[in-house]
């Protein structure tokens, strides 16, 4: 089986050379000799012109041939990935990647993510998903032949850095020397939970997705492309590509917090920053995007902003391969750090070379009208955004800088991305309240006070309402953001987040006003009607309002909680309004683990709700423990509890309680984010029939609200 | 006279809302007690490190606790654990030395990024408008705006 994979990744690698290098061929022919041997042929006669269509035809082929290997290469690493899986699955330890990330007892979906549980299968994963989305392109070359014949060399050029550290740096398929052991090292247990099956594929099409939109920018960029039309081609993909890294994010927060045990979701650790940062840029892209489709402007910012995406979430993969800086999330220091290093200088030189050369052709031409327009507020959004991915590279970089300048390495953690970040963060959330109350090209101050006033008004209530209520435990009431900084955080979170939900209602409710006027219909049905007819602008705000959840979710760090005890039989602890008592305590071992667990009941009120069960596991091929918290989550709080272990003198189990607040606000959140996004997927319904053009432009009597998408 | 007085209350607050609650043992342990790191390799926070049997956890805790019970200052508390520990043991760099560079730069880059914007608002505000065909006046004021309302209404809805 092994030789097969082998085989395949070669011939995946010879396929790849070829679609690269006769892409190549194919459009330098195309864009050089064909104006020059038309002027010669028109001049020299018939002869000559069929001679010149020859040559265009074989040109042609060759870049059909071109395309074609380019299809061939995703059956040839698909091939090399399921014999990987195969292998897998046969537990086939001959071959080394196998013994160390599997053992006969792993259950099998768990067998089907060895794919992604180390270095050379992620990244063998990693070209898959290349060649996957790099198929779907060539399939829908169509669209316009010769761009994506441009952005199919550049995919090409990519997958062959993947193809050559695989076939040669990190190969899935080597064989172990001398005796093949048994059994196999077995799974990393923090791996073994049913969200990693589902949490890597994510975050790896989000990464890799990002190629696409680079691959069409470039190839735009190189054939001095004409008008916006890259842009909406790419819009797509981009949208669904940034859906995969956000569910990818938040998929392995609640993986963190599930498994890690820790009570928390994000510890800014360098691989999660990683997966950040390009997140942020592809945010920052797809709201600029807007800026050039509408207007023209920011040619020269989108491209970079799409090459800084993709240059992120490689830097990402270079992070975590080149054990550069620390990470508990990192693979072993590897030579394929190198290689990472390389192709993203090659990268930059290419992109930098090809912007110099072209860059005349991304002019701006339209003018900007007025400071308060929604164009400055995508000029803001967009500093806003790069600025918080740079602080996040900042903090991510600092340690190794520190340790450059003077000789020791400082810790970059929470506190300080807490202090720098989170300032950084509620203005975004200001700018997301104001900016769709911002019109093209100018709004007048009079209409931006009248939008703008009520969800003040509304956003000042909550906050004072919620200083003033009594404080009750797991909710932001009675709030004192004088007694600590992380609780004015909290406050102006949240006041920013009912800001920002007020505008979108407002903006639902003033479109779906004018429909319900003309239609009569109903106003919910006229919110989905309108809804419909700009799914784009609609979806948009869906996602802003699951971002705020999101938001809120994270304001309600500030009241967490936690407390640790040894419990024997019949102890009990209180932490907010819970009361805990343990009812026993047991052991059970099965072929891939030992574990132990506690027996608790919770009751609240004096009134019995739930019986707990945290569990801790100590797996039998990889030597490691992990535990499995049990959380009960509600609206208000989560409780959250860790069995950290038994006390080796009297065996009583060592428990740790976390009360954590609204954190099921997060994960509801990136739900709405999603179905705002699938929303801003599809198309929008055709508008209505207007009547004919001779109808009168009557004047307007009260300037609308409604501001363009 | 009445700024003096201004400035006075200014700082009067500052003081107190900054030194509100930070005198109880218990809330200074939970603060310093996340402002520094486990050092056993687990990249967690001090205090919520989960190893049961980490090496290092415990004592450092018990340490914290003991500093904070004699009464040791903040400052002297990060001292001695720095000493001890080396200068990873804290959570974030300090407002030190080169230290100070990670909280300024992205301030720098903020106001950096800020004056590029306003130098691009401007130079497009000042960008010439397009030409206007001849025979067609320029629409201003009330009517255009009434003209921007009804496209938008019947481009957008």
């Amino acid at each position: 089986m092994a030789e097969i994979g082998s085989f395949a990744l070669l011939l995946a690698l010879a396929l790849s050379f070829y679609s690269f290098a006769a892409g190549i061929i194919a459009l330098a022919f195309q864009r050089n000799a064909s104006p020059q041997l038309a002027g010669a042929g028109r001049a020299a006669g018939s002869h000559e012109s069929s001679l010149i269509a020859l040559i265009r035809q074989g040109s042609e082929r060759i870049g059909e041939t071109a395309r074609r290997a380019g299809i061939a290469t995703f059956a040839a690493v698909l091939l090399a990935s399921v014999v990987l899986v195969i292998c897998a699955f046969r537990d086939d330890f001959s071959i080394a990647y196998i013994l160390h990330h599997s053992n006969r007892d792993l259950p099998a979906p768990y067998k089907f993510a060895v794919l992604w549980s180390g270095q050379e299968g992620s990244l063998l994963f990693w070209s898959l998903l290349l060649a996957a989305y790099g198929f779907v392109l060539r399939l829908r070359y169509k669209t316009d032949p010769r761009l994506f014949a441009y952005a199919s060399v550049v995919l090409s050029g990519v997958q062959i850095f993947f193809l050559l550290l695989l076939n040669f740096a990190a190969h899935p398929f080597a064989i172990v020397q001398g005796t093949i052991p048994a059994d196999g090292n077995g799974l990393n247990p923090l791996l073994q939970y049913p969200e990693m099956v589902i949490h890597p594929p994510m975050l790896y099409l989000g990464y890799v997705g990002f190629t696409v939109p680079f691959a069409f920018a470039l190839g735009a960029l190189i054939m001095k492309y004409p008008g916006e039309k890259w842009i909406n081609i790419t819009r797509r993909w981009t949208m669904v590509t940034w859906a995969f890294l956000t569910c990818g994010v938040f998929l392995g927060a609640h993986w963190a917090y599930s498994v890690l045990g820790w009570g928390g979701y994000w510890g800014w650790d360098p691989v999660e920053n990683a997966s950040l940062m390009p997140w942020l840029t592809g945010t920052a892209f797809l709201h600029s995007v807007m800026m050039q489709e509408k207007r023209g402007m920011l040619k020269m910012w989108n491209m970079w902003l799409v090459f800084a995406t993709f240059w992120l979430a490689i830097l990402g993969t270079f992070l975590t391969r080149s054990g550069i800086i620390n990470s508990v999330h990192a693979f072993a220091q590897s030579s394929i750090g190198d290689w990472f290093a390389w192709f993203l200088a090659i990268t930059l030189i290419v992109f930098t070379f090809f912007f110099v050369k072209n860059k005349s052709h991304l002019r701006s031409e339209h003018k900007l009208e007025s400071l308060v327009s929604r164009e400055s507020s995508f000029l803001f959004n967009n500093l806003l955004f790069v600025l918080l991915c740079f602080t996040v590279l900042w903090g991510t970089w600092f340690p190794k800088i520190s340790e450059l300048v003077q000789g020791n390495k400082v810790t970059v953690g929470a506190p300080f991305y807490n202090r720098v970040a989170i300032p950084v963060a509620l203005l975004l959330l200001i700018l997301t309240a104001l900016g769709p109350l911002l019109a093209w090209r100018k709004t007048s101050f009079e209409s931006l006070k009248r939008n703008f006033m009520w969800p003040t008004i509304g956003a000042i209530a909550v906050a004072v309402f919620l200083m003033i209520t009594p404080q009750s435990w797991g909710s932001p009431f009675g709030l004192k953001p004088w007694q600590d900084i992380s609780y004015f955080y909290s406050l102006m979170a949240i006041a920013l987040s009912v800001l920002v939900t007020l505008t979108v209602a407002s903006e639902f409710y003033r479109g779906g006003r004018v429909i319900s006027k003309h239609t009569g219909q109903g106003m919910f049905a006229s919110m989905v009607q309108l809804t419909h007819r700009n799914t784009r602008r609609y979806g948009g705000y869906i996602v802003h309002f699951g971002v705020v959840v999101v938001i809120i979710g994270f304001a309600g760090a500030a009241f967490n909680q936690d407390k640790e005890m040894e419990m024997k039989n019949g102890d009990q602890m209180t932490i907010g309004p819970y009361t805990l008592i343990c009812r026993s305590s047991t052991e059970d071992d099965n072929a891939n683990y030992f574990s132990q667990w506690a027996l608790l009941d919770v009751y609240k009120g004096g009134k019995q709700i739930d019986t707990m069960s945290p569990v801790r596991r100590f797996y039998h091929a990889s030597q490691q423990t992990s535990t499995m918290p049990d959380i009960r989550s509600t609206l208000n709080e989560d409780l959250y509890l860790v069995f950290e272990g038994v006390n080796q003198d009297n065996g009583h189990p060592i428990l740790k309680a976390h009360l954590n607040a609204l954190v099921m606000w997060i994960w509801m959140g990136v739900w709405i984010m999603l179905i705002g996004t699938v929303l801003a997927l599809i198309p929008n319904a055709p508008a209505p029939v207007r009547a004919p053009a001779t109808a009168r432009l009557e004047p307007v009597r009260a300037s609308s609200g409604v501001t363009g998408d | 006279m009445l700024r003096r007085k201004l400035a006075g209350i200014i700082l009067v607050c500052g003081a107190v809302f900054a030194l509100l609650g930070a005198g109880d043992p218990g809330t200074r342990f939970n603060e310093i007690g996340h402002q520094m790191m486990c050092i056993c390799g687990c990249n967690q926070i001090l205090l919520e490190c989960n190893h049961v049997g980490c090496p290092a956890s415990d004592g450092m805790r018990n340490e914290l606790m003991a500093a904070v019970s004699r009464g040791d200052s903040d400052s002297l508390v990060e001292q001695s654990f720095v000493q001890k520990y080396g200068p990873t043991v804290l959570a974030a760099p300090t407002a030190r030395g080169f230290d100070r560079a990670a909280y300024i730069m992205p301030f720098v880059a903020l106001i950096l990024g800020f004056g590029l914007i306003v130098l691009v608002i401007r130079a497009w505000k000042n960008r010439p408008a397009p030409a206007i065909a001849d025979g067609l006046r320029p629409l201003h004021g009330q009517q255009l705006d009434q003209f921007r309302d009804q496209a938008r209404k019947e481009t957008d809805l």
